[in-house]
């Protein structure tokens, strides 16, 4: 790009609106299509896994699914059922959609990039690098929560009302342990912006999910819990609860909630991705190939966050639903011991072994 | 301070994806009014009374209980993570001790059955 060409406008607009708000575009183009194509690809990959085909009339293999799914959902009328509060009832999906994105302005997806040249200068892939990225995403992650809850309580439905309550139960416990393993990754890499633990990553040579094997099967566990999804899914079981917190919904909000499932799932793939896997960086960083190849940070990252997502599906496939005491004891007797026995342990690896 | 800024803006962007999907509803839906479409659903069964009118377990208010206990745990836990390499084998020594406190408490609390769902 040409300096002439933005010349007029001033160096403070450009750096704290303008280009902000390119990078905001471009993510959230990234983030809506893959949301958008993990709907497709989890009806394939169930459908295949199951020895059916799934979807294959919406173009070639399917390929305009979502698109359909989009129309047809925003041309649906939108019901309120009797006795609903109006307000909250539209205020929920809206709550569970915004913090799910919003995640995605603290998750680098690389670290810099010219475009192949096209760029005087590298430019780093994501919009801003926090030295308290953790916790925004861990806060951020728990607003979630709100739209879950409101949508349940404001539906005036018995279906909608367990779901939300099973929903906070389950979410508000499984987020301590996953908690806990997070900051097993902060002991290791010593930081809480989500750059600096790759680096770190790098300068070790070696991913966090070797070291931290546990608080990586603590943290994608509780993942999957967190999102509502097999095998713990009971917050929206079709089979007793009829989707539970979203019973009541219908059209775009019903897409919204929809969506914000996807774009958790997304969401924490990257982080699995970022903490354990070592984001952007290619397998076994040490190698001295990776000097002579050209790095891709994009696409080793958006490939290891593939294989998550794959995993998701995959697990879903597999596994049948826990009930809801055995999910509570899971979590509280066994999962949380192990994630503090875990982290006494992490930190004897950071004084002794990392020296 | 110049570092939040880029992160409001793509706030607001995020809240305006949502939003301008309702208002492309409000343009393309077909309104079809009919009272049995507005009843909340109970598998074709008329409702009975408000769904807030029934009655839920308690356990749901012990786990939030033991929630904040643990969560205000973890909320300690962060800065003494990132600070451990300058603290060294004393810091891990402190943690001990402070996790040691919360384990006499987690361990009553499953000796009482709070833990158990039942």
């Amino acid at each position: 790009m040409s300096p002439e060409l933005l010349s007029w406008m001033s160096p403070e607009l450009l750096n704290w609106v303008v280009i902000p708000a390119v990078k905001t575009a471009v993510i959230l183009a990234i983030v809506l299509t893959i949301v958008a194509y993990a709907t497709l690809l989890e009806r394939k990959v169930l459908a295949y896994i199951q020895a059916r085909v799934g979807p294959n009339r919406a173009g070639p293999k399917a390929i305009l699914q979502p698109l359909a799914d989009g129309f047809k959902l925003m041309s649906k009328e939108d019901l309120v059922p009797d006795g609903a509060m109006r307000f909250l009832h539209l205020l929920a999906p809206i709550l569970i959609m915004v913090p799910a994105l919003a995640i995605f302005a603290f998750i680098p997806m690389g670290d810099t990039t010219t475009l192949f040249g096209l760029l005087e200068e590298p430019v780093p892939i994501f919009v801003a690098d926090l030295n308290v990225a953790v916790l925004f995403v861990i806060g951020f992650a728990g607003l979630g929560l709100y739209g879950v809850v409101l949508g349940g309580w404001a539906s005036n439905s018995k279906y909608s009302l367990l779901g939300a309550l099973r929903s906070a139960a389950q979410i508000v416990s499984y987020e301590v342990p996953q908690a806990l393993a997070l900051i097993g990754v902060l002991v290791l890499a010593g930081s809480m912006s989500l750059v600096r633990i790759v680096e770190a990553q790098r300068e070790m040579g070696v991913w966090f999910a070797f070291p931290g094997f546990l608080a990586f099967f603590i943290y994608f566990v509780c993942g999957v819990a967190e999102t509502n999804r097999n095998p713990f899914d009971l917050p929206e079981c079709e089979s007793e609860l009829v989707n539970g917190y979203f019973t009541e919904y219908s059209g775009v909000k019903f897409a919204l909630f929809y969506m914000a499932e996807y774009a958790n799932i997304l969401v924490v793939s990257c982080l699995s991705t970022i903490l354990f896997l070592g984001g952007w960086l290619p397998p076994f960083p040490s190698l001295a190939v990776w000097q002579h190849l050209p790095s891709l940070p994009l696409f080793w990252f958006l490939a290891k966050v593939f294989v998550f997502i794959f995993f998701y599906i995959w697990v879903r496939a597999t596994f049948p639903r826990y009930r809801f005491d055995q999910l509570m004891g899971l979590m509280w007797k066994w999962m949380l011991p192990l994630a503090l026995a875990n982290l006494i342990l992490l930190a004897l690896v950071k004084l002794w072994l990392l020296k | 301070m110049d570092r939040y800024i880029p992160i409001l803006i793509f706030g607001l962007i995020c809240c305006s994806i949502p939003l301008a999907m309702l208002a492309i509803q409000l343009f393309l839906q077909v309104r079809r009014p009919n009272p049995a479409k507005t009843e909340a659903y109970e598998c074709g069964n008329p409702v009975k009374k408000e769904a807030l009118a029934y009655r839920f377990s308690i356990r749901y208010l012990v786990i939030a209980i033991l929630f904040v206990i643990f969560d205000v745990e973890t909320v300690f836990l962060f800065p003494w993570a990132v600070s451990l390499g300058r603290l060294g084998l004393f810091g891990l020594i402190e943690m001990v001790v402070f996790l040691a406190i919360l384990v006499v408490g987690y361990v009553y609390a499953y000796r009482e059955g709070a833990l158990t769902w039942a």
